[in-house]
């Protein structure tokens, strides 16, 4: 054994006495990488900006991707108690739901069963949550905590007493009102919002309706009611959304195939063996390498400018980005050919437009092809990015709808879209490239 | 295509109808492939120019007007722009406040404010593609099927990945610039998240193609996983790994850079300041900034890629 890794060690002393560069090299890389993350904490001062992060808003928005809120308040100092829902509250003008019920003199409001829920009339309230239950006596001047050592979940801040019920909601009372959050999984009016006549129909009514109901709006039928009231539903919109995404589908297609169309012939130029001049080969590779580099961003903002937001800036950023990008993958499939074809088509007297045809076009149309599918299967992703800088698409639209903070069940309705489009584009391209160069290839 | 000569054997005749009718099969094909093409593209520029803002014909004359605010009055604007000197035609706007935003460096140097703002999007894009490496590192081997024979956890980890990939890195980033405040932290954890999924599918597929007798010699002395990927498999993978992070590298650059003109800070947010406000001097030097930088950066990712697997990483991947 000692003998053997002996005569191992004579015969290949380069593997076992290598320089001290060579072997500790992975380690002089690794620390090199552990001192830029220390700088980079320091330079982006990143305790302070996490300490400083407003954490809980992140389960808060993450909730409402799924989830949905009713806020409403309860007067008490009228001569009887009045609620009041928000002008657009996702449950219509006049809500009746049947976690709200009336008792004798108030009402109960369950905001997550029985078990947490908060019951009152103009003169007490007892709120119940994990197994606890508070009372309160609303008929003085400020409201007065009548059981002893409550709960954690329950505070009185400056004159109010505050019920915080975790992912259900929360209570607040004082005296002279009721005021609740209530919090459910689901998205709620995705089909009809509030001002649709289909509004709270069970799906059962809304079918027969359409079926065979009566005109709900005279000289409509209907299914087209129905259809509007979907299309233009004022929540959720799904008619511009649908607009957008197919906008943002559009640019990446229309961009990909402008580029490809473009970068296609000047490639010819750009290929040393096809065209044997130097100057004209640079030139051409330099335009595809400042194409390329300009970055689709910058070009996105310039025809923006130019032709205003929407899909038409997109198109024309990713179309020059792409005669970039394709013209070079081109070029290069182009040099890479096998000249013995092309020299047999040429010495039978075919002239140049014939040559390319027969001699190099059947070589390369495979690879060109999938290389363009491809791109075109990373612009779609790229396009629904650019679009928020003005670009059009859906990017804008899901851009506007975060920067409000209030719409993040939109948010994700429009990234589930999106997924599905980059997921089933993905799968077409994929399909398409196996069938034209084999699995192995890509 | 010219016709038969009459002496030819009634073989020859029926190969020679195929062969014709398969000629105008693929070339019907073709056309109709051609066809729908043209006409999908057609139908998209048509759609896309009713639903733009402004129409093509009717901006295509106006279409280099923006060539007449970018060209700068005075080019030395453009250096001074660049380095924060003072210009003689500032009146005091913001198209000419050169000096303001000088990051000052102690003893009298500052740091010009666009080196700054690039050095940002730049850190950003390094934080994040470290991130996406160290991220990819650790899932790769637990989605490769040589390396990890339960199904279950393979496509666990692959699903986790195409999600993280799929993702749009503007919600990522909006949803972190809400809870952080806009800036780059949330532009590191957007494009580092993307970064993740899209290196560890590379990776996984590059395991997956390893030459499997050192990971035998070393199951046959009774090695661990762990001992497997890292003596097994690691030595075979890490060129090709630190090769594919230098090309996530120049993408990231890219994409950071958009990600801060929506909001995440860095460069991309003051081009897109300079050029919606149609500041030409500060415009150009941007551009020439960030032109400049992406060109470094791909020329760098090129060498340590052809020094660490040859011409091999110059090649397309899916």
């Amino acid at each position: 054994m000692t003998d053997m890794t002996l005569t191992l060690e004579q015969r290949y002393p380069a593997v076992f006495k290598q320089s001290a560069l060579k072997r500790f090299a992975p380690l002089f890389g690794l620390i090199a990488v552990v001192l830029y993350l220390l700088y980079a904490i320091w330079f982006f001062a990143l305790p302070t900006v996490i300490s400083q992060g407003k954490w809980d808003r992140l389960g808060d928005y993450m909730q409402q991707w799924i989830a949905y809120d009713v806020n409403a308040e309860y007067r008490l100092d009228g001569p009887t108690i009045v609620g009041k829902y928000p002008r657009f509250s996702v449950l219509g003008k006049d809500p009746h739901p049947d976690w709200l019920i009336p008792r004798e003199g108030g009402y109960s409001i369950e905001l997550g069963g029985a078990g947490q829920s908060v019951t009152f009339t103009q003169t007490a309230a007892t709120l119940t949550n994990a197994g606890a239950s508070v009372d309160l006596d609303l008929t003085g001047p400020e409201v007065r905590v009548l059981t002893q050592d409550p709960p954690s979940w329950f505070v009185v801040k400056s004159g109010e007493a505050v019920a915080d019920m975790g992912f259900v909601g929360d209570v607040r009372v004082s005296t002279d009102r009721v005021k609740f959050r209530k919090r459910a999984f689901g998205w709620p009016n995705f089909l009809f919002d509030i001002n649709s006549p289909f509004f709270g129909k069970s799906p059962g009514e809304v079918t027969s309706l359409i079926v065979s109901g009566p005109d709900l709006v005279a000289d409509t039928p209907n299914y087209a009611l129905a259809w509007d009231n979907i299309w233009f539903n004022a929540q959720w919109q799904h008619g511009d959304v649908w607009t957008k995404l197919l906008q943002t589908i559009v640019m990446a297609f229309a961009g990909t195939l402008i580029g490809a169309m473009v970068s296609f012939p000047l490639a010819f130029f750009a290929a040393r063996n096809i065209t044997p001049n130097k100057p004209v080969n640079q030139v051409i590779k330099r335009l595809f390498d400042f194409f390329r580099s300009v970055d689709m961003l910058i070009w996105a903002l310039f025809f923006t400018r130019a032709f205003g937001p929407g899909p038409l800036a997109g198109i024309g950023a990713i179309a020059l980005t792409e005669t970039g990008t394709l013209g070079k993958l081109y070029s290069e499939g182009l040099e890479n050919i096998d000249d013995k074809q092309r020299e047999g088509i040429a010495s039978t007297g075919a002239g140049v437009i014939t040559t390319q045809r027969y001699g190099v076009l059947p070589q390369v149309l495979p690879v060109m092809i999938s290389q363009t599918l491809y791109q075109w299967e990373s612009n779609t992703r790229s396009a629904s990015i650019i679009g928020a800088v003005g670009a059009g698409g859906i990017g804008l639209k899901l851009w506007e709808s975060m920067r409000t903070n209030s719409n993040w069940s939109n948010v994700f309705y429009m990234v589930l879209l999106i997924l599905a489009v980059v997921f089933i584009f993905d799968n077409i391209s994929n399909a398409l490239r196996t069938r034209l160069i084999g699995k192995a290839q890509h | 295509m010219t016709a038969l000569a009459p002496s030819a054997s009634e073989a020859v005749r029926t190969v020679d109808l195929a062969w014709r009718h398969l000629a105008r099969q693929r070339r019907l094909y073709s056309l109709l492939g051609f066809g729908g093409l043209a006409l999908a593209l057609v139908w998209s520029l048509i759609f896309a120019d009713e639903s733009n803002a402004g129409h093509f014909m009717e901006r295509l004359p106006h279409l280099f007007d923006f060539l007449s605010w970018l060209i700068p009055h005075d080019w030395m604007d453009v250096p001074r722009a660049l380095f924060d000197l003072p210009t003689p035609a500032d009146n005091g706007t913001q198209e000419f406040n050169f000096p303001e935003g000088r990051v000052d460096l102690g003893a009298g140097f500052y740091l010009p404010e666009y080196f700054y703002l690039m050095l940002i999007t730049i850190n950003v894009a390094m934080v994040s593609t470290i991130v996406g490496f160290t991220g990819g590192l650790a899932l790769c081997f637990l989605a490769a099927r040589n390396m990890m024979p339960s199904f279950l956890v393979r496509s666990v980890v692959r699903r986790i990945m195409e999600v993280l990939r799929a993702f749009p890195e503007i919600v990522i980033a909006g949803l972190f610039a809400a809870v952080l405040s806009i800036g780059p932290v949330a532009a590191i954890i957007a494009v580092g998240l993307h970064t993740i999924g899209a290196l560890g599918k590379l990776y996984f597929e590059v395991i997956e193609n390893i030459d499997m007798k050192p990971d035998e010699g070393l199951k046959a002395v009774g090695a661990n996983w762990i001992e497997r990927v890292r003596f097994g498999a690691l030595p075979q993978v890490m060129p090709n790994f630190v090769s594919y992070a230098m090309l996530r590298l120049e993408i990231n650059v890219r994409a950071s850079t958009i990600i801060g003109a929506v909001g995440g800070g860095g460069i991309g947010e003051e081009l897109k300041l300079s050029i919606s406000r149609g500041f030409g001097a500060k415009t150009i030097a941007l551009i020439i900034l960030l032109l400049t930088t992406i060109i470094i950066v791909d020329q760098i990712s090129a060498y340590v890629r052809r020094k660490l697997v040859g011409d091999a990483a110059f090649l397309i991947h899916g």
